[in-house]
């Protein structure tokens, strides 16, 4: 505010009737520069994102070309040469199943987690105990991997895997021996990590539904639960669809954690045919092989392809996301 | 249809929900719980003064610390803000500012598309579009990396907090004569300052915990930085490659690593989501 008063004051005199029938002194070359460098800084997401999917198609494109369709359905990874053959079935199936894990555990308690902060915590704890769990979100990925690896894979293993193989190992899905580097350790720390995104949304959403749809359950008598689910539920439904699709989203992106716990199978061993066995998702399959790749073999183009499906993937869950909260926004359920 | 045993369940239910909903708080603050005990307890015992000024040693032999992929983080975090923030900052200034127009909406919608954007898609991005070019790992590639991945939640909080600057402030400026970029940078920027260096530092506490992307730009190493187009280490890259080792000391090392990242991290969100407390009486949302 100094600043303009100060440049008031100097100006003021000096404009008279006939400064203002003609302005010509004052330029607009200011505004017009500053404009199209804001501009310019908004468009470069357009280009990064454009420059994104065609960068990584071309990379991708020799083994598209080599291998076309069958790099979707093959079970066969070999980088050896003379026998190269690429198939990323295994790894898209792999992704696919520690999501399903991760949304099966992490959507029933980020749902519980919203529910307690938004409808039933007392105010005074609200506030702290949603910031302790926003900060789950901030913890790097490297480091619940490292977790992952020297103290969560122990407890998956003994207090979920043996018991399941005693008494279940006669159903494949269960079969193998319990080592706590598996597809169900991966699904599970993947659970982790989606539960303060998803049930940071749904707060959000659970907090934007207007007090008179609680009000209304309870005058016909709802209990709590009732009211909650009834007025609150059903009414936040979309927002809450989209909170799980933000999750699937980070769920099938996420490398570090996953990589360290899954167990890094390869080729058909990497199809998740059980819960207990090694597997690999799409992005571990990457970060593992990446720098191990020959750049003058096929291996990094056909790494670069399994990153391409990853990119469509994200794409597709990220955008249905967004649109379906847009949606909720402007239907004034979410600020 | 009111019923005394009726009414007796539907009870019962209110309370085994009401329940589960606290089980489901207790389960989720768990594993955050054992992550800081575990990174304190068993990264506290590797921290010392050689650990934090040395370069890793001969692998498989104790000895040896994490200074270069310290220094290397730094550089990364520097690089990428250099890059990162002027033009998330500017690209939030025309949202907030220009940005009720087609080009405001597809910038806006694409940004949001970027931020949910898994990190080692963007890390594959940036090895075909600069590791290929330039034929090597380099610094300056896992900074655009970085970058990009800072960039989307720049934007998003420098356009909330420029658009949370009363019309007020713009107006009596304006009629003050001052020209339109003007106002923006000397009335209306200053007045969201703090909201948008609580953006940048979110930023930056994401950033320096990324690992995926720079697997693929910056390969990591064993020495100290040399000059930006020769590989540089990172702590994340460090703790990833130190938990791989199948020795004790390098775990132990690993847990190390990761107190000091975790300290960096923590300490960035904590104090930017004060700060944004302090100036908005809420938080900004990412």
């Amino acid at each position: 505010m100094k600043k303009g008063d100060k440049e008031g004051r100097t100006n003021l005199p000096e404009v008279g009737a006939t400064r203002l029938l003609h302005p010509p002194s004052i330029s607009l070359k200011g505004d017009t520069l500053f404009l199209a460098l804001t501009i310019a800084a908004a468009t470069s997401i357009i280009v990064i994102v454009a420059l994104l999917i065609i960068k990584i198609y071309e990379g991708a494109a020799p083994v598209f070309n080599r291998f076309g369709f069958s790099f979707l359905t093959s079970l066969e990874w070999n980088p050896v040469e003379g026998m190269e053959a690429y198939g990323a079935l295994p790894y898209l199936l792999g992704t696919l199943t520690t999501s399903a894990i991760a949304l099966i555990v992490g959507v029933p308690i980020s749902l519980g987690v919203a529910i307690f902060l938004a409808e039933i915590a007392p105010s005074s704890i609200r506030a702290p105990l949603s910031y302790v769990i926003e900060l789950l979100a901030a913890v790097p990925s490297v480091i619940y991997g490292l977790w992952g690896v020297f103290v969560f894979r122990f407890w998956v293993r003994d207090l979920i895997e043996v018991p399941l193989s005693t008494y279940l190992g006669f159903i494949p899905i269960f079969s193998g021996t319990p080592y706590g580097l598996s597809v169900l350790t991966g699904g599970l720390i993947l659970a982790i990590m989606i539960i303060p995104t998803v049930s940071a949304v749904c707060r959000e959403v659970l907090l934007a539904v207007p007090n008179t749809q609680r009000e209304a359950a309870y005058s016909l008598g709802a209990t709590r639960w009732e009211a909650i689910r009834i007025g609150v539920l059903s009414y936040a439904r979309a927002g809450i669809v989209g909170a799980i699709i933000l999750g699937l989203g980070r769920a099938v992106g996420e490398t570090m954690a996953v990589t360290m716990v899954i167990g890094n199978a390869v080729g058909p061993a990497a199809l998740p045919t059980s819960l207990l066995k090694a597997g690999q998702t799409m992005a571990s399959l990457i970060a593992n092989e990446f720098n191990e790749a020959d750049p003058v073999s096929l291996h990094p183009s056909a790494l670069i392809g399994v990153g391409f499906i990853l990119l469509i993937s994200a794409l597709i869950i990220n955008v249905a996301a967004q649109l379906l909260i847009y949606r909720v926004r402007a239907k004034g359920v979410v600020e | 249809m009111w019923s005394e045993t009726n009414y007796k369940i539907r009870k019962f239910k209110e309370r085994l929900i009401l329940a589960l909903t606290v089980v489901a708080v207790i389960l989720a603050i768990i594993p955050l719980l054992s992550i800081l005990i575990e990174v304190v307890i068993r990264g506290l015992p590797a921290i010392s003064i050689e650990f934090l000024t040395s370069p890793p040693g001969i692998i498989g032999q104790p000895g040896g610390g994490i200074a270069n992929a310290i220094q290397g983080t730094f550089i990364l975090i520097g690089l990428s803000s250099l890059i990162g923030v002027p033009i998330g900052v500017l690209a939030g200034i025309y949202l907030a500012e220009f940005g009720n127009n087609p080009l405001g909406r597809v910038v806006r919608f694409l940004s949001d598309v970027l931020m949910q954007m898994p990190s080692i898609v963007i890390g594959i991005f940036v090895y075909v579009l600069v590791v290929l070019a330039l034929g090597r790992f380099s610094p300056i590639a896992g900074a655009i990396a970085l970058s990009i991945i800072m960039l989307p939640i720049v934007i998003k909080t420098t356009e909330e907090s420029v658009r949370l600057v009363p019309n007020l402030l713009r107006e009596g400026a304006l009629a003050l004569g001052l020209r339109r970029w003007r106002v923006i940078l000397s009335i209306v920027v200053p007045a969201a300052k703090s909201g948008v260096v609580t953006g940048v530092m979110l930023a930056v506490g994401r950033i320096a915990g990324e690992t995926a992307p720079l697997i693929m730009t910056v390969l990591g190493s064993q020495w100290f930085f040399t000059n930006l187009f020769e590989p540089i280490d990172a702590l994340p890259l460090r703790i990833w490659r130190l938990a791989l080792l199948p020795y004790e000391y390098a775990h132990q090392q690993g847990w190390g690593a990761a107190l000091v990242l975790i300290a960096i991290v923590l300490t960035l969100n904590v104090v930017a989501k004060t700060l944004t407390k302090i100036s908005f009486g809420r938080r900004v949302k990412i």
